[in-house]
């Protein structure tokens, strides 16, 4: 009844071809970034901010980074945790070696190196197809954990063979470190995480999201008319990497605070897989849904379980947890296998008609 | 130079020097070899039966050896306790069947793939409620496995060869053989092949899905049990076995995804070129480059053969 695009009349192309084209979309988009901006700092509590908040949003962002390299380009990445790892890892190294410059350039710098990283690691892609390459990716992962315990340079040459972030401030308010409070943390995540995914809501509206998605139904093809595959492909796990870099060096910098090897890990690879997949193939906004579920779902679970008042020693919930998150999973691929997004599509197609469906 | 002469010469000259120590490094990558390759067996046997790339082979050979050690620990016999767990095996592929893949029928790979993600976890969850998370020791001897080792006198010193990894390695091959007899000569085998090509012909040349299934499953399920009681046999019971999974995936891709004379060849190639990798240059490098050799070893091979050694050859059209 409310939403319908009846009687919006689009006099120019421009018009026609913008982000938003439905004026309710518009409003909404703006309700939403409103209530995320200001409502959500006043009113959310530091607990929800710092672990639920922050986490999703930089997950979502790790997770759009492989949704444009696996939903849009069709090319399968298990090595997402290594390519966030590269992220963190440079970030650090550069804020050591500029302690001057501000830390949210370097943040979006390691993410080019990152980038590098992925292109390096990338190029087997146009002979490796499918989960071969899946398989081959793995080996970026295993070899840049490898690197990041055996190479102490990465590190400082610290003990403990992790890194720590260092205190740094944006108008004298730290920003990252110890002191640095949730709402502003949250608030630097929030407006990166928004302004790269209206840069890759973009792209893939243009030519260059065209070329993947291309390349993505068959390469072949795609090569016909015309579409050099190689410099597709490479770009295309550049930009990948770019996204996984910053959400790695954001995940280190603003939300854990230190970090080693071990929290870039395959697992990681395989929960950003998760979040891609559950949330729904080729959707910008199906990473976000992704990611809120599989980093909400533990959450929620442990809240039922604190409702019903069930007392089990620890190591049986985990195990429990597990058992719930791997039925929960599958149930999700058979009720929709294109995932989230799917379901949020078919809502508001539904809504469109409601309430006279006929 | 004194670089180049670290990687090219030095690692030469020590295996010349050395003659036995090389034999003996050799064996051991040949053994290690054959051990993943018994994996990469289960990954192969799915993979051309019903297309789907299983994840969940690595928690299902752990699963196995669990279910074996468990029941021979609560008094079962060490050999009814094998059928009892072979049983729970055929259980546990009738309830994938019925669950998991019967409402995934033509869906893409990719969700095939992460349903195997989730079986994973419920593994993984279920293994360890059930029989809790300590390594346990595997009942080798009770199931008639030898124990000890021959030493061989060769080129100047002794080679040791311990009895479990030449039963490993017969078993292996004898799995294998009959596996490929299988695939090729039965009829069954025939329509686990047409169930690869694509669901949707082979059901409608009435071919029963849910038969195919459950059988390669099983199959599946019963490598896994023989390669955990190897495995288990050489280390402990415990869910650090789950990461050989991704040890055989290198051996997978060397191989090829559909081949099972692959799976071994690759399982040797990648064994023995870790263990001389890790042995003659992981010194120069800094230690654990196991972790990741292997899967250097098979992204060269497949620059050259992006099926695999012997995969299908991957025809695409338009």
């Amino acid at each position: 009844m409310f939403y319908r695009e009846a009687g919006q009349y689009k006099t120019s192309y421009q018009a026609d071809q913008a982000l938003f084209p439905i004026r309710q979309d518009q409003i909404g988009i703006v309700l939403i970034l409103a209530v995320a901006f200001i409502l959500v700092p006043l009113m959310a509590s530091t607990f929800v901010i710092d672990s639920v908040l922050i986490p999703v949003l930089i997950y979502s962002l790790a997770a759009i980074g492989l949704n444009l390299l696996t939903g849009y380009t069709g090319l399968l990445s298990l090595g997402t945790g290594g390519f966030m790892g590269v992220g963190a890892f440079a970030c650090y190294k550069l804020a050591t070696f500029f302690p001057g410059i501000n830390v949210i350039v370097l943040i979006i710098c390691s993410g080019f190196l990152a980038a590098a990283a992925g292109i390096v690691f990338g190029m087997p892609s146009l002979r490796i197809k499918g989960f071969y390459l899946a398989v081959a990716t793995l080996a970026s992962q295993f070899f840049l954990s490898w690197c990041f315990i055996r190479i102490p340079w990465l590190y400082n040459y610290n003990v403990s063979a992790s890194i720590e972030v260092p205190t740094r401030t944006l108008f004298d308010i730290p920003i990252t470190g110890p002191n640095a409070t949730p709402v502003t943390r949250y608030l630097i995540v929030l407006t990166i995480v928004a302004v790269m995914t209206w840069l890759a809501s973009n792209l893939i509206r243009g030519r260059i999201g065209r070329t993947w998605m291309a390349v993505r139904d068959m390469d072949i093809a795609a090569e016909l008319i015309g579409i050099k595959l190689y410099p597709t492909k490479l770009l295309a796990f550049a930009v990948s990497s770019f996204y996984c870099g910053v959400a790695g060096a954001m995940l280190v910098f603003l939300w854990l605070g230190n970090a080693e090897s071990e929290s870039f890990s395959i697992n990681q690879s395989f929960l950003i897989l998760f979040m891609v997949i559950i949330g729904g193939l080729g959707s910008l906004l199906g990473s976000f849904f992704g990611a809120a579920l599989i980093f909400g779902l533990p959450i929620v679970l442990r809240m039922i379980r604190g409702a019903l008042g069930l007392s089990m020693t620890s190591a049986t919930l985990e195990h429990i947890n597990f058992i719930t998150l791997g039925i929960l999973i599958i149930f999700f691929l058979i009720a929709e296998p294109a995932g989230l997004a799917r379901l949020w599509q078919i809502g508001k197609q539904k809504l469109r008609v409601w309430p006279f469906p006929y | 130079m004194h670089l180049l002469y670290q990687i090219f010469i030095d690692p030469f000259v020590q295996m010349g020097s050395a003659p036995d120590l090389l034999v003996q490094t050799l064996w051991e990558g040949l053994v290690s070899g054959v051990l993943y390759a018994l994996i990469a067996l289960g990954f192969v046997l799915i993979f051309k039966a019903s297309g789907v790339f299983n994840f969940a082979q690595g928690i299902m050979v752990v699963f196995a050896a669990l279910t074996l050690v468990g029941l021979y620990a609560h008094g079962v016999p060490a050999f009814l306790a094998l059928a009892l767990t072979i049983g729970v095996m055929f259980v546990l592929a009738l309830a994938i069947e019925r669950f998991m893949l019967r409402p995934l029928v033509n869906q893409p790979d990719i969700i095939l793939f992460m349903a195997t993600f989730g079986l994973t976890y419920i593994l993984i969850g279920f293994g360890e409620l059930i029989f809790g998370g300590d390594p346990k020791i595997m009942i080798a001897d009770q199931l008639l496995l030898p124990s000890g080792s021959y030493s061989v006198k060769m080129l100047g010193g002794f080679v040791q060869m311990q009895k479990i990894d030449i039963a490993a390695a017969i078993i292996a091959s004898l799995m294998v053989a009959a596996l490929a007899v299988f695939f090729q000569k039965t009829r069954i085998g025939r329509a686990l092949r047409a169930v690869a090509d694509s669901h949707r012909a082979a059901l409608s040349v009435g071919i029963s899905l849910e038969y195919i299934w459950v059988t390669v499953w099983f199959a599946a399920g019963i490598v896994a049990l023989a390669t955990g009681i190897m495995w288990g046999a050489r280390s402990n019971v415990s869910f650090a076995l789950e990461i050989i999974a991704l040890k055989a995936l290198p051996v997978l891709i060397l191989g090829g995804f559909t081949s099972i004379p692959g799976a071994i060849v690759g399982g040797v190639i990648i064994g023995v070129g870790e263990k001389l990798g890790e042995f003659y240059w992981g010194p120069l490098l800094g230690s654990g480059i196991e972790s990741w050799l292997a899967y250097v070893i098979a992204l060269v091979f497949l620059l050259f053969r992006p099926q695999g050694l012997f995969g299908e050859r991957i025809i695409e059209r338009i």
